[in-house]
């Protein structure tokens, strides 16, 4: 089995969700291009899980590991962008200065 | 077990074997140490007890009684001890390749258990009398730890194994004496004569300590035992060493024990209170040179006592001979005039003194000490009689007494018990201890110095009989009314009086009682032979010389001043032209003493300040300034520039580094996120090309 077709879209995919990390200023655009590069990372972690199989299948569990932490990730993440967006009534990312001190 | 070589070679039938110590050896480190406890007791709860700490030197006190006399019946009367408990504390250093090593302890024998029973006996009736007497003082709790001091510093001084300790106690007594004359120091007069003492000691301390010295480097050793056995081996080459020693040793013996010209010191010691003179200046301080000269005997009398000094002039001997007979009749003559009662005792304690010295150094160990023993008891008992008639007359002068022998019995029975043994009247203990001194001169050869002895004896006989008659008879001219002392200080009175009684019959030549051992036996065993002569039996020719001196004395006295002593006639009596002045000025001796102060020491204190302004000061200045400057240049250069630069450097290029780092911290998440991605695809590049 060829698993490059595999890689290319996964880097694509982490691509599209550099992208949209760095450009957008929606604060959930941004949230969801994290979600993107995640998900570039599961199928890369699946795309080897098929070529090495392990005993253990150690991809896929730790795929869905990333994909229960990614879960929890953006519960937690749109409850931190709907309290800054109550405060502030705005949901720019460059609104958002709070991490200097 | 040590075979024992008895001091008296004719008194071969005396050989009695020297005993190990038993556990009251052990325990006669006690003594040593108690007054010091006590010492610390009295001045931690002294101030609230009811008697102001009185009651722990009196305790410490009993304590070393106890123990004295335990050792001072199995020495009697057991096998004589003779037991050295020594600790080393630490080594001294080397000397021509011998250690020399610091060690403090007790000893055990003969001449040590005398003297502690002496201090410890005296010492316990001084300090009950005393608790009576310094009752209402100023500085009872000040007064009862310096004289707690005084007695344990004595002990350690007379329990010493070597010189060093004995320098120790030396110098403690001559501190408790220091304190002690000065206990009244509100008078300037009294601090005056606490000054005195402690200088004059202070000169003839220069001696002590530079003969023991001589004596411990020449021979190596410090303890006494070594020392007496090379003397009493007699090396030659250890003749020059004893001769400088011995003498120096005699000097610090003559500061101690007052003896002419250094005496100049103990009529003055008269301002401390009454027990002080009593127990210090009369029983027991001032015996420390006559104790010193008695434990160096064998030094005196095998290497150093026949060497000539002074180009041949007279030998150590004959000057230690003749220093004790000019003391025993001039400090006696002195007597004659004092108008201070305290100080009639003084001048007689300074007379009685050189009788002892006088004794010892003409080679009679025991009758030099067996005077010391019974002198103890009897001008105690005077010292502590005077006390008590001051303490009701509120005065010292003999010109505000007067017929106090019916207001004050029980002190004026015990004055005439004491003065009468004071004069050597038979049977009572100065009697037997006076008749061995001179029957030790006699035998000696000392013709001359055995008639001053006698005239020595005749006139303590004679002032006896004037202060007594001037104290106790004619008619009272102080103020108010006098009144016997209380129990708690004529007790002590009636139990020294025993003594003064009793004591000269330990010693009557030939006389022993069962198995107690005669003094002279169990007072002069020594490993070391002493050498020294005893007689067989009591020469009664020369007593009665003794008896007849005192009694004329007595009787010569009383026609004088028996009747009328308190008249103006009566004094006029004794104004003999030049002698009368002469004595009143005590020889000038004061003026001497002065004069020698100020001519050498004057000149030589200004020399020194001299020195001590332009060379001393010059010195001193000059490095302080070198100081300074190099104390600037250290701060400015090195410390400012140098240390505090490098700092201050450091903290400024952090500052810098933090304000240009601050800059990056913009807090916008996606300028962190970018930073990320940038930095990971530096580190795939890197992983890329250095692959």
């Amino acid at each position: 089995m060829i698993v490059n077709q595999f890689l290319v879209v996964a880097a694509a995919l982490f691509s599209l969700g550099v992208y949209g990390l760095l450009v957008r200023r929606n604060a959930v655009m941004v949230l969801l291009a994290v979600e993107l590069m995640l998900n570039a990372v599961n199928l890369n972690l699946i795309a080897f899980e098929s070529v090495l199989r392990t005993p253990e299948a150690l991809g896929q569990i730790f795929a869905i590991f990333v994909i229960t932490v990614a879960a929890a990730e953006v519960g937690i993440g749109l409850a931190i962008i709907l309290l800054i967006f109550r405060n502030r009534r705005s949901a720019n990312v460059d609104d958002f200065n709070l991490m200097k001190l | 077990m040590n075979p024992l070589v008895l001091a008296a070679e004719e008194g071969a039938e005396h050989a009695v074997e020297l005993a190990a110590g038993g556990a009251a050896t052990q325990w006669a480190g006690l003594m040593l140490v108690s007054p010091f406890v006590a010492f610390l007791l009295i001045i931690w709860l002294g101030k609230n007890m009811k008697y102001k700490g009185g009651e722990f030197a009196v305790a410490a006190m009993g304590l070393n009684l106890v123990i004295a006399t335990i050792l001072f019946f199995q020495n009697a009367q057991g096998g004589i001890l003779n037991d050295t408990h020594i600790f080393e504390i630490g080594r001294i250093g080397l000397f021509e390749g011998r250690d020399l090593v610091f060690e403090l302890g007790w000893m055990v024998d003969g001449l040590s258990i005398m003297m502690y029973w002496v201090v410890a006996f005296v010492g316990l009736l001084v300090f009950i009398y005393a608790l009576g007497y310094m009752h209402g003082d100023v500085r009872v709790t000040m007064f009862f730890a310096s004289f707690s001091l005084f007695a344990g510093a004595m002990l350690i001084l007379v329990g010493a194994p070597n010189l060093i300790q004995l320098i120790i106690g030396w110098e403690g007594v001559g501190l408790a004496s220091y304190l002690l004359i000065g206990h009244y120091w509100e008078d300037l007069d009294n601090v005056r004569s606490g000054n005195k003492a402690f200088l004059t000691n202070k000169v003839a301390d220069v001696g002590l300590i530079l003969g023991a010295i001589f004596l411990g480097m020449g021979i190596g050793d410090f303890r006494f035992t070594h020392i007496n056995e090379a003397a009493a081996a007699g090396e030659a080459g250890l003749q020059t060493v004893a001769v400088a020693g011995a003498l120096l040793m005699f000097l610090g013996a003559m500061g101690k024990s007052a003896q002419f010209p250094l005496h100049i010191w103990l009529p003055d010691a008269m301002a401390g209170p009454t027990p002080v003179s009593a127990l210090m200046h009369a029983a027991t301080m001032v015996t420390a040179g006559v104790y010193l000269m008695a434990r160096l005997f064998p030094v005196y009398q095998y290497m150093a006592g026949e060497a000539e000094i002074l180009g041949g002039i007279i030998t150590v001997r004959g000057l230690m001979v003749g220093i004790g007979a000019i003391t025993l009749l001039a400090m006696g003559l002195l007597a004659l005039v004092a108008n201070d009662l305290k100080k009639v005792l003084a001048y007689s304690t300074v007379s009685q003194l050189g009788y002892m010295m006088t004794a010892v150094a003409a080679g009679g160990y025991t009758a030099g000490l067996f005077h010391l023993f019974t002198h103890a008891f009897f001008k105690a008992l005077l010292f502590l009689g005077a006390g008590s008639v001051i303490h009701a007359v509120h005065s010292n002068n003999m010109t505000d007494m007067g017929g106090l022998r019916k207001d004050m019995p029980h002190t004026f029975r015990t004055f005439i018990i004491g003065s009468l043994a004071l004069a050597g009247i038979i049977p009572l203990a100065g009697f037997w201890s006076k008749d061995e001194i001179l029957a030790t001169l006699d035998y000696e050869g000392y013709t001359f110095v055995f008639w001053v002895a006698v005239a020595g004896a005749f006139v303590t006989a004679f002032y006896m009989t004037r202060a007594i008659a001037l104290t106790f008879f004619g008619t009272y001219k102080g103020h108010g009314h006098p009144h016997e002392s209380p129990t708690i200080m004529t007790g002590p009175l009636w139990v020294l009086a025993v003594p003064s009684v009793i004591a000269g019959f330990l010693n009557v030549p030939g006389l022993e009682f069962g198995s107690f051992h005669n003094f002279t036996t169990w007072l002069a065993a020594r490993v070391v032979p002493l050498g020294d002569h005893h007689p067989e039996a009591p020469d009664w020719g020369l007593a009665a010389i003794g008896l007849g001196a005192a009694v004329l004395g007595i009787a010569l006295g009383w026609l004088v001043f028996g009747r009328d002593a308190d008249t103006q006639e009566a004094r006029d009596r004794l104004e003999i032209p030049v002698l009368y002045p002469l004595l009143r000025a005590k020889y000038f001796m004061d003026h001497i003493a002065w004069a020698i102060v100020g001519f050498t020491m004057g000149p030589a204190a200004r020399a020194m300040n001299w020195v001590n302004t332009y060379i001393l000061d010059g010195i001193v200045n000059g490095v302080g300034a070198i100081t300074m400057a190099l104390g600037r240049f250290v701060y400015g250069g090195v410390d400012q520039r140098g240390i505090d630069g490098f700092f201050n450097g450091v903290a400024m290029a952090s500052d810098a580094a933090g304000s240009a780092m601050r800059k990056l911290q913009t807090g916008r998440v996606q300028q962190y996120a970018a930073g990320f991605m940038v930095g990971a695809l530096v580190l795939v590049a890197a992983v890329a090309i250095f692959r």
